[in-house]
């Protein structure tokens, strides 16, 4: 039984609210750097920086991580491509904000941060994902979040984002993990 | 389990998809901190029992800058010269807990004797005059970079060929991929019977020297062999070294590579290989990226059921 | 000794096949009929029956070698194969370049008792190709074949003295036609499989320039002159023509060069490294064709034992050789199949004819003595033990069509379907 639980001007809404509340917090886009871990989370990252620029004016930077090298289940699960990886300068001292599509047990955050140090030393580093589904293994919390879904953990919650699936929506679907 | 021993019968998506891995470590080993975990906690043996010293640290660095330990071998000071078997001393590393095994031996085909007798997986880093896939990856990288394919590109290998285990892997890996690929050496250094080779050979390097993409210098060797296997070294460059003059003949874009190292003077003139149009060291830089491309998908998870 | 039946066979006789039984008594052939009936009967339900078969070369390794086989597990091997008698290489450690140490062998066969074990001699002291072996002292032994087998008769000069010294005595000698200078360093034939493998390699030159030359000392002397393990076109070519001009050359071949080609080498397997190696297609071809048309003599194992851990090393590093008694009929009805007649020719006519053996390969008669191989054509089955010590062969596991249902030596069975009959060994 899939369940459709955003459409598109739901996902545009979103996005558009975290926008403002990454602005709000920040206290404006000094420093501010945009961080899509792959695979959708770079479309998004890129999205919530022409947002950003619509409200403030300013040009913030984005870019997308690929946390293929720093996953901890290498051994158990399949091969994936590996993508790139292209992190706006510098590093040093910016405020990174990770966007991802969608937060679930934590263990990718907690390996894009670890690609993160590995590139410099930011100020600080914030979490924007788009959907919550719950089933944290790790302490990890994100800033800011465009849906709360509460989810079984025999449910999968698939993403799609018009630049790669040629639609916005958020489906949760039965059968395996995502 | 999977092993890496030859470009020979390798498709050509999965050359390109380990050609698009290396991109990932190049740019990896263009960081600050050029490492990252993937492979933290495993170890990779270097078994090398015939003498390297680039081959061997290319490795090395490699499995490094991928956070994984490493277990050097060599001959000479270890028990095989106390008369342990080749099988035995595999074996026997292998106990210690690796987790992979990098081979260079000189007798053809070792490695897959070898990877008849662990369980784990095994990279070929040299086998007799047969195969060095490696190096093909890294020689693919290189031109890949440079022109962006190796579709319809005009490769010619020259030097050495019959006794290159370069040269063979080189051959194989490089016509996968699209390229249009000629040998170019005397009669007694071409391949003794080249059927089903996928190249073209001839004796006479100033006839397709100008239609050219790639030149690929191979090295005059005179270690394998034993027996010289040509009149003089100045009989081979007035032939077929990459004299200044004959640079100058090449098409302006056409880009020289030799798998090092260099005899200058000899198959290459110095200025040659200091030009700009010579992409040797980058051909070094790659094969650091292109062994931890190796490396990390024989050693990094499953593989597609 | 009580009496043997052999029941319901096809009985190869010097007249052609016919079909019934054969009872055998006090070792020797004593009638031919149908519905005969003795105190031990083997069923063979259509199988040939013919005589017992003679490897003109084999390997028994001892004395010197006994970790890789000795004469009692090379005579069990044999005897599971058909044989009834083998000639035994003079490889050994030390070589058999003098009267006694060929009597070791032959004495240590009779003692095991399972089949004839003949011993050949050197041609050269300790097979280094320099100067002759005590050929008298052999002769009185009663070494017939002489050989360096492992190493060919390089030296013309001395091949010549050793033909002529023969040719008025009527032994024969077996050239290991492998040239050392052109063979140096090659593990493989040169080919196109040894091109792509990039590995030092033997071109059939090797063999042929060597064979051309002795072809002319064996004309010039007179000489009995045998080629062993021929592999190359070029020699059956050159053996037809010379037989034509009246020269006294005979042939023998391998189950293995009838049933590989270098094509099998191309994995590095070291089960597919021998001397001389596996060659072309072609080649096997010819060799076929040579040993249906009897250009080819004789079947010849040169089963080659050697250790497991001698040859589960890189293939340049193995040693050469394969162990094949066991098989061998078995392999040349699955790849070459011939008739009864031409089948028992090349496997126990012909050799025997060659080493002197009076008593092996006669057509079955009354009369005759004992020596007799039951061979089922037909029947399909799968390698999976041997008898030998060793067990480096490509054979195991490999399926095949034909195998010997019986071996009868001197009129007692000494091996049943592959399997030889421990209880005959003399103690």
């Amino acid at each position: 039984m899939t369940r459709r639980v955003m459409d598109p001007d739901d996902v545009d809404r979103a996005l558009t609210r975290i926008a403002h509340e990454i602005v709000e917090r920040n206290r404006g886009t000094d420093d501010l750097v945009l961080v899509g871990i792959h695979t959708r989370g770079e479309p998004l990252a890129k999205r919530l920086a022409a947002a950003i620029e619509r409200i403030e004016g300013t040009e913030v930077l984005a870019g997308g991580l690929d946390i293929g090298l720093y996953r901890d289940d290498i051994d158990t699960r399949p091969k994936t491509e590996l993508g790139k990886t292209d992190v706006p300068e510098p590093v040093d001292g910016a405020t990174v904000v990770l966007v991802d599509d969608v937060l679930y047990t934590g263990r990718t955050i907690r390996a894009a941060l670890d690609a993160l140090a590995d590139l410099g030393r930011p100020a600080r580093v914030q979490l924007a994902v788009l959907v919550d589904r719950g089933h944290r293994e790790l302490p990890i919390r994100p800033d800011y979040i465009g849906k709360n879904l509460p989810t079984a953990l025999d449910e999968r919650v698939t993403v799609h984002v018009a630049e790669l699936d040629g639609d916005d929506g958020v489906v949760i679907e039965p059968g395996g993990t995502t | 389990m999977n092993h890496f021993l030859t470009t020979e019968g390798v498709s050509r998506e999965d050359l390109t998809a380990l050609l698009d891995d290396a991109d990932t470590f190049v740019e990896v080993l263009e960081r600050p901190i050029p490492k990252v975990p993937a492979l933290r906690g495993k170890t990779v043996a270097t078994m090398f029992f015939e003498p390297s010293t680039r081959t061997k640290l290319s490795f090395e660095k490699a499995a490094k800058a991928l956070s994984a330990d490493t277990m050097s071998f060599s001959p000479g000071t270890s028990s095989l010269s106390k008369g342990e078997s080749l099988k035995d001393t595999v074996l026997t590393v292998e106990a210690m807990g690796t987790d992979a095994m990098v081979v260079r031996h000189k007798a053809t085909g070792a490695p897959w004797r070898i990877a008849e007798w662990v369980d784990q997986p095994v990279l070929n880093a040299g086998d007799g005059a047969h195969q060095h896939p490696t190096q093909a990856l890294l020689d693919a990288l290189t031109i890949r970079q440079r022109f962006g394919t190796l579709d319809r590109l005009r490769i010619g290998i020259v030097g050495d060929i019959r006794h290159s285990r370069v040269a063979r892997s080189d051959v194989f890996a490089f016509s996968t991929l699209g390229a249009d690929v000629t040998m170019v050496a005397p009669r007694t250094l071409l391949p003794i019977n080249d059927d089903g080779w996928p190249a073209a050979a001839t004796e006479n390097l100033d006839e397709v020297l100008s239609e050219l993409d790639v030149v690929y210098l191979l090295r005059v060797q005179a270690e394998r062999g034993g027996a010289s296997v040509f009149p003089s070294l100045s009989e081979y460059t007035t032939r077929y070294g990459m004299t200044r003059e004959r640079f100058s003949r090449l098409k302006p874009d056409t880009v020289v590579l030799h798998p090092g190292p260099m005899n200058r003077g000899v198959e290459i003139a110095a200025e040659v290989a200091d030009d700009e149009r010579s992409l040797i060291l980058k051909q070094v830089a790659n094969g650091v990226a292109v062994r931890m491309a190796v490396l990390f998908r024989l050693m990094g998870g499953e593989h597609d059921e | 000794m009580s009496d043997l039946v052999l029941s319901g066979g096809r009985i190869v006789t010097q007249e052609g096949v016919l079909e019934g039984d054969v009872r055998i008594a006090d070792g020797s052939i004593v009638e031919i009929g149908t519905g005969l009936e003795g105190e031990t009967l083997v069923e063979c339900d259509g199988a040939w029956v013919g005589p017992g078969f003679v490897d003109l070369h084999t390997h028994l390794r001892e004395p010197g070698q006994e970790w890789k086989e000795d004469i009692e597990s090379g005579s069990a091997a044999a005897a599971a194969g058909g044989y009834t008698a083998i000639v035994a290489m003079p490889n050994t450690e030390p070589a058999t370049d003098a009267g006694h140490l060929a009597r070791f062998v032959a004495d240590r066969g009779r003692a095991v008792g399972l089949v004839d074990v003949v011993p050949s001699g050197a041609v050269s002291m300790g097979r280094l190709g320099e100067q002759l072996a005590h050929l008298d002292e052999l002769w009185d032994a009663g070494v017939r074949v002489f050989t360096d087998d492992g190493d060919a008769v390089a030296d013309a000069a001395l091949l010549r003295q050793a033909m002529d010294y023969l040719a008025t005595r009527g032994g024969v000698i077996a050239q290991h036609a492998v040239d050392p200078d052109l063979a140096t360093g090659g593990h493989m034939h040169e080919g196109a499989v040894s091109s792509r493998l990039g590995m030092s390699a033997i071109p059939s030159q090797a063999e042929d320039t060597m064979i051309a030359r002795d072809l002319q000392l064996a004309a010039l002397t007179g000489a009995r002159y045998h080629v062993q393990h021929v592999s190359t076109a070029g020699a059956v070519q050159m053996i037809a023509a010379a037989k034509d001009g009246g020269i006294n050359v005979t042939a023998e071949v391998t189950p293995h060069h009838l049933a590989f080609d270098d094509t099998a080498v191309a994995g590095t397997d070291p089960s597919y490294k021998m001397m001389p190696p596996l060659r072309s297609s072609d080649d096997r071809e010819a060799l076929r064709r040579g040993l249906a048309d009897g250009t080819i003599d004789a079947v010849a194992t040169d089963h080659a034992p050697h250790a497991a851990h001698e040859k589960d090393v890189p293939y340049e590093d193995a040693p050469n050789g394969i162990i094949g008694l066991e098989w061998a009929a078995a392999v040349v009805n699955t790849v070459a199949p011939l008739d009864p007649v031409a089948f028992y020719s090349r496997l126990s006519v012909k050799p025997a004819d060659i080493a002197g053996l009076a008593d092996h390969g006669r057509w079955v008669a009354v009369g005759n003595p004992g020596h007799l191989t039951v061979f089922d054509p037909d029947h399909r089955w799968v390698p999976e033990r041997t008898a030998s010590r060793s067990i480096n062969t490509p054979y195991l596991g490999m399926p095949l069509t034909g195998r010997v249902s019986a071996t009868i030596h001197a009129g007692s069975i000494t091996a049943r379907d592959g399997a030889p009959n421990f209880s005959m060994l003399s103690t």
